[in-house]
């Protein structure tokens, strides 16, 4: 029902605004005070004085999620809304915790009932076009929602063009990727419950960029440890396409060395070409090889959201979204701000669920500043925290500072500060849930 | 125009100009404040056992920060990121800490 009466409210705007569209910005802007008003949200801030903008966010991972929270927590008087396909936020970090079977779907899945409470308006659908010129979205209905500012948080999509027959296979449900958390998380913990022991768990890694490098290391870690202790005869054969491990490289090996010495076999520079089946096994086509898996499970390789490239922000690598980092705004269309994984990392940013949280609060106080004629911030800073599993309880962490350079116009690392773990621990498990639980938090207003 | 008046103008000045630097610096506090939420909670507000910082005196986060960056408090993360803030930016983190309300959740 809640759903329902957001989107009632958007169409309604929509329509006051396409009435009054000749009369401008101003127009614009007085009617979002309107629908901020007293019919409109519950938010505590925001009500009583007139909004100075509308803001649009499109994606409702870490990134979107955070611009919306912190847009209204900053902003107070900025109409925020919030577009997202799903009905609830479910997190990659700590989703692997399921595919080994040592955490639920429940565990890792959020309501967005907190930024409902502070005065989001939370719609749920899918966005098929941007209109830079006019100021408004589309969605796949037919609504638009215009916009003064507009938030893209639009993470990964695949290059399904780069593995033959993966597309097919992903799509018949064969191979799983569980590079989107959600029914692809339990889809993968299914089949592997479904393997019988003596079976092969490969796992196919693309070359960096990708979202999460430390996330596949992370799954061959904890499937490994469900694999010894319930189906032991079984194996894991990590297919990595780097030429080494490419995050956290020396705790990861300790790990496979340490932990999963029978049942672990890691191999570089073994890039996925193509995917098929033979005899009832399913094979993972390389350069020079085919190995065969009972479980195959694909990490594609990625580029920006395929929304970010239709509106025509990808303008890197003809994969990503270079963006001016002092505003998150796409260097191809000011006035739209893009964050998280579909962004053109600066220098040793990781593409993280993290890291899309700080470029949230990045943009959320540029966006404000923007509204009120303030000057943006020149000094920005934003950190990012890593951890990994290696075992059901044991973790590992990578930290990083980046601080804004003006003469480069980029984050960089701050030289001395940083680094990881110096062996995996109990300690560090524990913190790694608490990381989780404050940073779905803060990101979520719970 | 005479010495008074032209005192006057100063110190009005002064205010005038005082007023949005420190606004501006408050800004700059809350953002930078901000990049700690993470793990210490939405301006400080901690859960799950993390450390709340939400109220602390500003004094109590310099000197755990400095402790953190000497290296002479041990930690498993914290020396790492320690070192990634000027002693500035830390000191209007603790500032801008010091001034929130601690929620007890």
């Amino acid at each position: 029902m809640k759903r329902m009466s957001s989107v009632t409210r958007g169409i309604s705007r929509r329509r006051l605004l396409a009435g009054g569209s000749a009369l401008g910005g101003l127009a614009a802007l007085s009617l979002a005070g309107c629908a901020g008003g007293p019919s409109g949200t519950s938010g505590a801030s925001g009500t009583s004085s007139a909004s100075i903008g509308r803001v649009v966010v499109i994606g409702g991972g870490f990134g979107g999620a955070t611009a919306a929270r912190y847009l209204r927590l900053w902003g107070g008087n900025v109409d925020v809304t919030l577009i997202e396909r799903n009905p609830d936020f479910v997190s990659c970090p700590i989703s692997n915790l399921v595919i080994g079977g040592f955490k639920t779907i429940g565990d890792v899945t959020r309501s967005y009932d907190g930024l409902r409470a502070v005065g989001a308006q939370i719609v749920q659908g899918d966005v098929v076009a941007i209109d830079a010129g006019a100021r408004k979205v589309r969605l796949a209905g037919g609504t638009e929602y215009g916009y003064d500012r507009l938030v893209l948080s639009p993470g990964i999509d695949f290059m399904w063009e780069q593995v033959g027959g993966l597309q097919a296979a992903v799509d018949s449900g064969a191979i799983v990727h569980s590079w989107k958390a959600g029914a692809q998380t339990l889809a993968l913990r299914r089949q592997l419950e479904s393997m019988p022991d003596g079976g092969v768990f490969a796992l196919s890694i693309p070359k960096a960029p990708y979202r999460c490098p430390p996330g596949p290391y992370e799954r061959a870690c904890v499937v490994a440890a469900y694999l010894a202790q319930a189906k032991p005869r079984s194996k894991v054969l990590v297919l990595d396409a780097n030429p080494e491990i490419t995050s956290k490289k020396g705790l990861f090996e300790k790990a496979f060395k340490e932990h999963y010495a029978g049942i672990l076999e890691y191999r570089p520079n073994a890039e996925l070409k193509e995917v098929g089946r033979q005899a009832g096994a399913l094979l993972a086509k390389l350069e020079f090889e085919d190995v065969k898996a009972d479980v195959l499970n694909v990490v594609p390789p990625q580029r920006a959201g395929d929304i970010a490239r239709s509106a025509g922000l990808v303008n890197i690598n003809d994969r990503w979204v270079g963006v001016d980092w002092l505003t998150m705004q796409a260097q191809a269309a000011p006035g739209i701000h893009v964050l998280g994984d579909a962004t053109f990392s600066a220098p040793l940013m990781p593409k993280s669920g993290h890291m899309a949280n700080q470029h949230a609060k990045v943009a959320a106080a540029a966006i404000i500043a923007q509204l009120r004629g303030d000057a943006v911030n020149p000094t920005p800073v934003v950190m990012n925290t890593c951890y990994s599993f290696v075992s059901a309880s044991d973790a590992v962490h990578v930290a990083s500072v980046h601080q804004y350079d003006a003469a480069e116009k980029t984050f960089k690392t701050v030289p001395g500060s940083g680094g990881v773990s110096s062996a995996a621990r109990r300690t560090e498990g524990r913190i790694a849930l608490a990381w989780a639980e404050n940073t779905w938090a803060d990101t979520l207003a719970l | 125009m005479s010495p008074l008046r032209c005192a006057v103008y100063a110190v009005l000045s002064t205010c005038a100009a005082a007023a949005p630097a420190l606004a501006q610096q408050a800004t700059l506090a809350r953002n930078l404040a901000a990049t700690c939420a993470n793990c210490h909670g939405t301006n400080g507000n901690a859960r799950a056992n993390m450390k709340p910082l939400a109220g602390v005196p500003a004094a109590d986060t310099v000197a755990a920060m400095a402790d953190f960056k000497t290296g002479s408090q041990p930690a498993t993360i914290m020396h790492q990121i320690a070192k990634g803030y000027s002693d500035e930016q830390i000191r209007l983190i603790a500032d801008h800490f010091a001034a929130q309300k601690p929620s007890g959740k």
